[in-house]
């Protein structure tokens, strides 16, 4: 999230002289306690809860113990889950990669005066409440509607609908993370010097030799950590894969969801959370290799 | 069509920007339906019912103000502690930033499904009842950090030289933050909050994990959308969207503004200097 609130100019001048004092403890304290208490601890008791077996002759109770089956169990119960959320998820980062990457460009170079506006409009529609936005999503590609009416003109849908399949759930995560995308990207791409562009044209480049060998590389910091925060937000999704798909599309989070709320399974669900965390982690770490946490926060 | 090869660009990035809107003109058109069915998903006539009667739907109203509440309370809670821990990142030096900014941004890159769930695992295994407090504790824990990065940036943002110039003119640490720092910062605050109040508004994945029988704003459009949502609901969220996009679009104006009026003032004084003949000084 870093690139997305640290976008024009800032972070250039990390005030060189830092105060050493016992204040900024106490600045941290408070605000760093809560995150410890209520987001670090609660992965301690979610691996515990996912590590208990039932009560034997009850439902729903689950006693302490060292169960690791649980994951394997809970893995094989919903790995097509999983799958399914890495290719939804994948598939819509690389659409909101395409489709944010003109924009972004667009308000970096040609923005002007109306950058301020241009961002203001590009994070408007976040105002919207997400399941409304989410939801609006099934009258634009209703069966009977103009999308769906013309690409089978064309028959290139497998099952002749849209809505209720997978496609949905792609256009959903797609169009839902897109200023997470656009954002990073625009952070980047204004940070480069137009002059290194005007140079790569003045050599006689041809744009698409400048933008494969100028823009693309210098914005690939935004790529990067655009891609990551549209993909993780989308693979952890359920709300799309249940308001667009039909059950045959559910997805990892979905399968959390059930689990924890309604079968009320807590191991397997906790299971299947560890697992998916686990997974960002992984990713995250390989970023921070990258790029160092001063440029997270 | 030479035109359109011409400016390409221009035209893409515009479509991407239509784009982002439709679902938005589709919630706001919705809202001026006459349903057919309880589904209001297809337009059938035109009516103004459900913005004469926002609240016809005792249910909606009720959920929104539990939202607006909860929204509130943990805006102010996680604006005082992220702003906190700004200042504390960008003022001060201790040990163990690494492990800081990590416990800061890993909320940020956490699905929303992990932290509901892993926090309803802590409330489960404590015997913590579910209901409006565990809401307020989750939406708190999961807007201080968007808190900090957006008021860290406003500090860093900040000229040093302004809070140096004031303790050269003898104004004590206390004075210095009351009349320089705090008044350049808030704006940056503000917005913060309002970027606070905005999520923890529209939440719906980590509150529903931790709300037991609670019913938000988006938890009611949730069980809504398996019966039907009432138009109401589209009829409040349009009204949502422009009050916020008037809030940020006035900010943004008076930003301006005072951009532009202090480049005035800039030059003004550059004039007087020249008026004074003393053109060779150097040009801030």
């Amino acid at each position: 999230m870093a690139a997305v609130m640290t976008a024009p100019g800032s972070g250039k001048q990390d005030s060189p002289e830092r105060k050493r004092s016992r204040t900024g403890y106490w600045l941290l304290l408070p605000g760093m306690g809560w995150l410890a208490v209520f987001f670090a601890i609660p992965f301690v008791t979610l691996f515990l809860t996912s590590l208990q077996v039932p009560v034997p002759g009850t439902s729903g109770q689950y006693m302490p113990a060292f169960n690791l089956m649980n994951y394997p169990e809970a893995f094989s119960a919903y790995s097509e889950q999983f799958i399914r959320s890495l290719v939804y998820a994948g598939t819509a980062t690389i659409l909101a990669l395409i489709i944010a990457y003109p924009l972004a460009y667009f308000i970096a170079f040609r923005g002007g005066q109306w950058k301020g506006l241009l961002l203001v409009l590009v994070v408007a529609p976040t105002f919207a409440s997400f399941l409304l936005r989410t939801y609006a999503w099934r009258t634009i590609l209703a069966d009977e509607g103009p999308i769906t009416s013309f690409l089978n003109a064309l028959s290139v849908l497998p099952q002749d609908r849209i809505l209720n399949t997978g496609l949905a759930v792609i256009a959903g995560l797609t169009y839902n993370f897109l200023p997470f995308m656009i954002l990073p990207l625009f952070a980047a791409l204004d940070r480069i010097d137009p002059r290194l562009i005007e140079a790569s044209g003045d050599l006689y480049a041809h744009p698409a030799t400048t933008f494969r060998k100028v823009i693309w590389p210098l914005s690939l910091p935004g790529v990067v950590a655009g891609t990551l925060l549209t993909f993780i937000p989308a693979f952890g999704d359920y709300i799309n894969a249940q308001l667009l798909g039909s059950t045959g599309d559910r997805m990892i989070g979905n399968a959390i969801q059930i689990n924890f709320i309604q079968f009320r399974d807590y191991p397997t669900a906790a299971a299947l959370s560890f697992m998916l965390m686990a997974l960002i982690l992984v990713i995250v770490f390989f970023y921070i290799r990258r790029a160092g946490t001063e440029e997270l926060v | 069509m030479t035109f359109i090869r011409r400016h390409i660009l221009t035209v893409v990035a515009m479509l991407v920007l239509v784009y982002l809107f439709v679902p938005i003109a589709v919630v706001g058109v919705l809202s001026f339906n006459n349903p057919a069915s309880d589904y209001n998903t297809q337009w059938n006539e035109f009516s103004i019912d459900a913005w004469t009667n926002l609240c016809g739907v005792p249910a909606v109203c009720q959920s929104f103000g539990v939202s607006v509440r909860i929204a509130l309370v943990s805006t102010i809670v996680a604006t005082i502690l992220g702003s906190m821990i700004a200042f504390a990142l960008v003022r001060y030096r201790f040990r163990g930033r690494q492990s800081t900014n990590l416990l800061i941004f890993l909320p940020m890159a956490t699905p929303e499904v992990v932290m509901g769930s892993s926090l309803l695992a802590l409330f489960l295994n404590l015997r913590f009842p579910l209901g409006m407090p565990t809401v307020i504790i989750a939406h708190i824990m999961f807007t201080i950090s968007f808190i900090v990065v957006a008021v860290k940036a406003r500090l860093q943002g900040m000229d040093p030289n302004l809070e140096q110039a004031a303790q050269d003119l003898y104004a004590s640490p206390r004075a210095t933050f009351r009349y320089v720092t705090f008044p350049l910062v808030a704006p940056g605050i503000a917005g913060a909050a309002l970027l606070g109040f905005a999520l923890s508004f529209d939440d719906f994945i980590i509150s529903f994990f931790n709300a037991g029988t609670l019913v938000t704003f988006p938890i009611y459009i949730w069980g809504a959308a398996q019966r039907g949502i009432p138009v109401q609901v589209n009829a409040l969220a349009t009204l949502v969207f422009f009050a916020s996009l008037a809030i940020v679009l006035i900010a943004q104006f008076v930003a301006w503004r005072r951009r532009k009026a202090l480049q005035a003032s800039v030059v003004d004084s550059d004039v007087n200097l020249k008026a004074l003949s003393m053109d060779t000084l150097p040009r801030s």
